[in-house]
């Protein structure tokens, strides 16, 4: 399956989510570049990395989203292709519209790095497919701005969807109804603050997010 | 002609920056403050033929995330 990792100023897990690519898909992805106004031909994926890119300026994800390259990003999202955006890809991707809500600073200010227990909200997306909803997993987050916010109905209607896909097992930054990551209406878009990318081998310390690109892999090829 | 834009979280939106400060202020011995609140400013230089709607639009699309945060917009005699 061919797939691309869009690059930004600051993006600082492109390279990793690459690799995780290469090693799940077989092939390796295409970097493509924020300037750029046009995708490869032919992806089933589009991966948005987590780094910080525009130094977070304005707000974290807010400029990124407004670069050329997320135009295509947004219209290939439309028709259906895969995105999966980790942590400032998931802030990107609220800023876009893509998904709803928005990421805020951590409820205790801190930037908070660690391995966090998740619980897998559903095992009906092409994100998830391979885990066991209820599931317990451990992947790290690395970040300062995942407190996940969205409105009273908004909230109401991703849980009443099953469109949460992963939830902190504990407190971790304050997100509403520790949410972790979550799914477009469509369910071919992911947001999640926690990095799959780097539990993909034994060497990581587990390979609890390897099973996230597997699951893809085998839901679009 | 200038505009300064003030960005703000909406009521209701927990902000930890601002509870931050208000603890710290507490810890200088201020008494008597009940609430912060942290925002932005964004000052704007302008051409003197744009529109209040096009400031307006602005806002929406780039300078507030209005999930979260609500804008007000004032515009100064240069």
């Amino acid at each position: 399956m061919k797939s691309a990792v869009i690059v930004f100023p600051g993006s600082n897990c492109d390279r990793d989510l690459a690799v995780a690519l290469r090693e799940t898909t077989g092939e390796t992805p295409a970097m493509v570049w924020h300037r750029e106004t046009e995708l490869p031909e032919g992806i089933g994926l589009i991966g948005v990395p987590g780094g910080f890119s525009y130094g977070d300026y304005l707000r974290a994800g807010a400029m990124a989203a407004r670069s050329p390259i997320m135009r295509a990003v947004v219209e290939a999202a439309g028709r259906g292709v895969a995105v999966l955006g980790v942590c400032n890809g998931f802030q990107i991707l609220t800023e876009t519209g893509l998904l709803p809500g928005a990421l805020m600073r951590n409820a205790g200010l801190n930037f908070v790095c660690r391995d966090v227990a998740l619980t897998v909200g559903t095992s009906q997306t092409a994100f998830t497919s391979r885990y066991e909803a209820g599931e317990a997993i451990t992947v790290p987050v690395a970040h300062h701005d995942g407190n996940y916010n969205a409105d009273e109905d908004v909230l109401d209607r991703l849980e009443g969807e099953g469109r949460v896909a992963f939830r902190y097992a504990g407190p971790v930054n304050g997100s509403a109804r520790d949410i972790a990551g979550i799914v477009n209406e469509s369910g071919n878009v992911l947001g999640m603050m926690p990095h799959p990318e780097r539990k993909i081998e034994g060497a990581h310390g587990g390979a609890d997010g390897r099973r996230l690109f597997e699951g893809l892999v085998a839901a679009i090829a | 002609m200038k505009a300064r834009v003030y960005v703000t979280l909406k009521n209701g939106v927990l902000d930890p920056q601002g509870k931050a400060i208000h603890h710290a202020l507490e810890g200088l011995g201020f008494s008597g403050v009940e609430d912060v609140r942290a925002g932005k400013l964004i000052e704007l230089e302008l051409a003197d033929t744009i529109a209040d709607a096009e400031i307006e639009a602005m806002c929406r699309k780039l300078l507030a995330n209005t999930v979260i945060e609500n804008f007000r917009v004032e515009r100064v005699a240069a």
